[in-house]
């Protein structure tokens, strides 16, 4: 009897539409995204995360909106991101049925937005997410970086260390992408994902690069996620969300059936 | 059509529950707000809350809420309680440096604590974010079609231990045993999310709404 590693299919939404590429290009069309989610919802995902990837103030005003369509059929916690910039912007999606957050970029150049972030909506509806890349050449010891704008800008900051701090500054979750294997199917980078998991008291969610259910298994057990993301093995009906679970579970991991 | 008040005092995400309320019994009022008429002639109450326990009490004391909630318990309606709506019940919440709450129950809220772990001794993240067991201590009209040890979602780094437990609807373990599910006459309160716990979760609500508030 323990907590359930929690299985989340994530969204990237485009212009109301659920979308998703490979290494951030390549675009292909996965459907209404209110559609997708009652389906992940009926097939027993634990959540939901949606991430606007739309660049227009049109495409954002249309987020809030599915937001809301989503909030009435769905009823698991949804986790919206994308251009998430100021208190207002968390406002909107919290009162379009929102239950987290996730803050990105703006925390990069923003930390103290974080801070103020938990502080008024207290730090269970705050995840920051963390896209980082492998830097250390091989033989080095393992060291990881922060990038931004869909993984093309360097930060400096070091991603272990930056969790640590968005921790500290009241991140309640951390959502952390791999840019090296996102949408490359090759698994998550293990690494770094246990890096952060053992280096911070919140839960990780483990993102970028599953390709098969062994990949999800080993999110769990070898990087100590506490959750595991993925996107395209649900969306084009590789895997549903039950076969997933019962492999978890049949490799000892605790899963909701 | 009956009426059930979600008292609002400013903190946190009350679209979901009044949804999830919307969504199990088409056709119900679901007033969200802080007027005390509003609240007094409502059919049923719930008392929500999410984020630090400190600047919800703060927000229920200067809406007077506070003396909303004493009126609704001693009514006799129907009456839930939701995680901070929950907390917030008790004497005392250790969060925030202590804060006093309510009193309406005897009990505690307490911090998990940086250093807990689970019995084979590995390290439990705070907060205890997810789907965990409930294990129901009693029968109960809101346990109604629910399976015992069903799971329901939880999100909270403080937990709460009654004191008196006949009191006690349910528990959970996560590093300790805490109390997640309290029964009082016409009060039914717990520290999972039934808005967002799908179809156990819906099923309880469903519960409440067709409840008269006896056992």
């Amino acid at each position: 009897m323990a907590l359930a590693k929690r299985i989340i299919p994530c969204l990237d939404v485009e212009n109301g539409r659920v979308v998703k590429g490979v290494k951030f290009l390549d675009i292909r069309d996965a459907g209404d995204p209110v559609e997708v989610a009652k389906r992940y919802d009926e097939q027993g995902a634990d959540e939901i995360t949606f991430l606007d990837i739309t660049a227009s103030h049109e495409g954002r005003d249309t987020m809030v909106h599915t937001v809301e369509r989503m909030a009435s059929q769905v009823f698991i916690p949804l986790t919206v991101g994308g251009g998430i910039r100021t208190c207002d912007d968390i406002r909107k999606m919290l009162n379009a049925g929102a239950d987290k957050v996730s803050i990105n970029t703006a925390a990069v150049f923003n930390p103290e937005f974080v801070r103020e972030a938990a502080q008024r909506f207290g730090s269970q509806c705050i995840v920051v997410a963390i896209d980082a890349k492998k830097v250390s050449q091989p033989g080095e010891p393992d060291k990881w970086e922060i990038f931004t704008h869909g993984g093309r800008k360097p930060t400096g900051l070091d991603a272990v260390e930056w969790a640590k701090k968005m921790v500290e500054y009241g991140a309640g979750e951390i959502l952390l992408t791999s840019m090296d294997q996102d949408g490359v199917k090759n698994g998550y980078d293990l690494g770094v994902t246990r890096a952060v998991s053992e280096a911070v008291h919140v839960p990780v969610i483990a993102s970028g690069g599953v390709g098969n259910l062994d990949h999800l298994v080993d999110g769990c057990i070898e990087g100590k996620a506490d959750a595991v993301l993925a996107a395209s093995i649900f969306h084009f009906n590789e895997y549903t969300i039950p076969q997933a679970k019962q492999y978890m579970r049949e490799h000892g991991i605790e899963v909701r059936l | 059509m009956s009426s059930i008040a979600v008292i609002d005092y400013g903190m946190g995400n009350l679209h979901s529950v009044a949804k999830a309320l919307e969504h199990v019994q088409p056709g119900i009022e679901v007033r969200v707000t802080a007027d005390p008429e509003q609240v007094r002639s409502a059919d049923r109450v719930l008392l929500p809350g999410v984020g630090a326990i400190r600047d919800c009490m703060a927000e229920i004391r200067r809406l007077g809420v506070d003396k909303e909630v004493r009126e609704a318990i001693a009514s006799g309606k129907p009456f839930l309680g939701i995680c901070v709506g929950y907390q917030a019940l008790m004497q005392f919440s250790e969060e925030n440096d202590g804060v006093d709450c309510l009193g309406e129950f005897e009990g505690r809220v307490n911090f998990f604590g940086d250093e807990l772990k689970d019995a084979a001794g590995e390290r439990l993240k705070v907060p205890h974010m997810g789907w965990n067991e409930v294990q129901q201590t009693l029968d109960h009209p809101l346990w109604a079609g629910i399976d015992n040890g069903s799971r329901f979602y939880f999100v909270h780094s403080y937990y709460v231990k009654l004191a008196n437990r006949s009191q006690v609807a349910a528990t959970c373990e996560y590093g300790v045993e805490f109390d997640v599910a309290l029964a009082y006459n016409n009060v039914f309160a717990t520290q999972f999310h039934p808005e967002k716990s799908q179809k156990a979760g819906l099923q309880l609500l469903q519960n409440f709404l067709n409840w008269d508030g006896r056992r």
